[in-house]
């Protein structure tokens, strides 16, 4: 099978979260960037699982600039035959989405796999947009997934519980916890990613339908206020007085 | 007009009574929806605001690509230029499916009601809600995706029509084999109150205070991470970056000491409630009250203090 997994470059998960240009961009300014976690520890590992297991091959695919390169590689130290970037910036989940299903189109890739969101947009928006570009099925915040030929078979979150649900290649699948363990790159992995095929290639036009005008960050929370831990009478008066939630 | 999908397989739920409340403050209503809930049922959602219920009884709820095109159907046969959904794990997969079939700008994980006068712009959580962000939408036709716990039900009108409906939805993507939903627990995402524990309860022999009180108060429960991982309690209690984002009014902490992960999914609560031994526990920080004490004395006195408030309301 041949499998595309999509990954993001997210500032690391303990990063200052600061913005510039008039609260117009992220300040990236001292942010260290990490493949975004869901990518890496459920799409990917269970892609090289999968692989490991019953042949094919396994390609990363990212839609961004030239400085995306070192995160690719963090990805390819972790596994993964090859890579590809798609040399645009990457304007909303649409534009992005779009990019990529071009790619898995044209390639004739089996199975495209995301992480769950990107924890800095947190939108949930570019797996299920592809599914419906290239038309195919998609299964969304998958916890398992086991292939046999072509039927893959999925346990996937549901409101208040969860859902075991079969459905055939092609398709596309986010990920959430429980698809897979982390894997830390060793140093084999790393020296061979350094080598690894990163193919660029150039976009296809597409027009971003929505755009990020602002940012803010929330306001400082007020100090807290601490009770008698022998006095849990006046929690729950402040509980039902001041704050009102009961 | 607005059309709002809405999910009624386990009836009416708290957030398409939230999501028809959100759309009816920006126009007139029409309601979307598959499956087999009531006709009586589907009518209630009047009382929020919706004008009428359109019902396909052959579409399955369970199938992003039949839902997907029900929706873009009953969005062309009202003439709908907004269609929103509460942001639940159905919208999560329905959504930006929508967006590419209509070419429609999808907002998700909305948090206010959209400006329109101008620019239409909305704002949203982003940074794992550690920052807010205004997106604006350049299409004409604009699809929001709203965040649980956004705002309050209002059911100020009465019962509306439910008519049936075709949606074309075509064809089932995905064959679902079971379900399996716990009866008669409260679903995380939609509470309003939540009680949450985590290692410093030492083990899952000890969570019968955290239910006691959840009980009291007519709370979900909830865990830290360590928690789901050694299997004190199952995985879908378990908030965070890699579990459940929720919001809820009230969130109270009990034996968690709020590393960054963790209020990635609890930090858009109202208010918090922190009981730990530990006074450098960076949780208190986040805190709206913090109780110093241990979890074993402090949860049982208060759950008879909620007790005592809750007999004499």
């Amino acid at each position: 099978m041949k499998i595309l997994v999509c990954i993001s470059k997210a500032p690391d998960t303990t990063s200052k979260i600061a913005f510039t240009n008039g609260n117009t961009q992220f300040d990236e300014n001292g942010v260290q960037f990490i493949v975004n976690p869901y990518d890496e520890w459920y799409a990917l590992v269970r892609a090289l699982e999968l692989k490991e297991a019953n042949g094919g091959t396994v390609t990363i695919i990212t839609v961004g600039p030239a400085t995306d390169d070192t995160v690719i590689r963090k990805a390819l130290a972790i596994g993964a035959d090859d890579a590809v970037r798609i040399d645009a910036i990457p304007t909303d989940a649409y534009f992005t989405a779009m990019q990529i299903a071009n790619y898995a189109k044209e390639n004739g890739y089996e199975m495209v796999m995301t992480g769950k969101e990107t924890i800095n947009y947190n939108g949930s928006q570019v797996a299920g947009m592809i599914a419906e570009a290239m038309d195919i099925p998609f299964v969304s915040l998958a916890t398992k997934l086991d292939m046999n030929g072509n039927l893959a078979t999925l346990e996937r979150e549901v409101t208040g519980g969860v859902q075991v649900v079969e459905v055939n290649t092609p398709c596309v699948i986010s990920c959430a916890k429980g698809m897979a363990e982390q894997r830390i790159p060793n140093m084999r992995g790393i020296m061979a990613a350094r080598t690894k095929p990163l193919n660029v290639i150039a976009p296809s036009t597409v027009d971003a339908l929505t755009e990020y005008v602002s940012y803010e960050t929330p306001s400082a929370k007020s100090a807290v206020k601490m009770i008698d831990p022998e006095n849990m009478d006046e929690l729950v008066e402040l509980l039902h007085r001041e704050a009102k939630v009961i | 007009m607005i059309l709002v999908y809405i999910n009624s397989d386990h009836g009416i739920g708290k957030g398409a009574m939230e999501v028809v409340t959100y759309a009816k403050k920006l126009g007139d209503v029409t309601v979307v929806t598959a499956g087999s809930a009531s006709d009586s049922d589907l009518a209630t959602l009047g009382q929020y605001g919706a004008s009428k219920v359109l019902v396909d009884r052959n579409a399955k709820a369970d199938d992003a690509q039949q839902l997907t095109r029900l929706v873009a159907t009953g969005a062309s046969s009202v003439g709908a230029k907004m269609i929103i959904f509460s942001h639940d794990l159905i919208a999560k997969s329905v959504a930006p499916r929508l967006s590419v079939k209509l070419k429609a700008g999808l907002i998700s994980g909305a948090i206010a009601l959209p400006k329109t006068g101008g620019d239409f712009t909305c704002k949203v959580n982003v940074f794992s809600g550690k920052a807010f962000g205004t997106v604006k939408v350049n299409t004409d036709i604009k699809i929001i995706s709203l965040l649980p716990n956004t705002l309050k039900p209002e059911a100020t009108g009465s019962d509306c029509s439910v008519e049936s409906f075709d949606g074309n939805a075509g064809a089932v993507g995905i064959v679902v084999k079971e379900t399996k939903i716990p009866q008669g627990e409260i679903p995380l995402t939609e509470a309003e109150l939540v009680v949450s524990a985590g290692r410093g309860l030492k083990g899952p022999e000890n969570w019968g205070m955290v239910e006691d009180l959840a009980k009291t108060l007519g709370a979900a429960t909830a865990c830290s991470r360590p928690i789901a991982d050694i299997g004190w309690r199952p995985h879908h209690e378990h908030v965070g970056q890699t579990g459940f984002a929720i919001r809820p009014n009230l969130y109270i902490a009990a034996g968690i000491s709020g590393a960054i992960q963790h209020l990635a999914g609890v930090n858009g609560s109202k208010i918090i409630v922190v009981i730990n031994t530990d006074p450098e526990a960076p949780f208190f920080k986040a805190a709206d009250y913090g109780v110093l004490g241990d979890a074993f004395e402090v949860l049982p006195r208060l759950n008879e203090s909620l007790k005592k408030f809750k007999a004499a309301q």
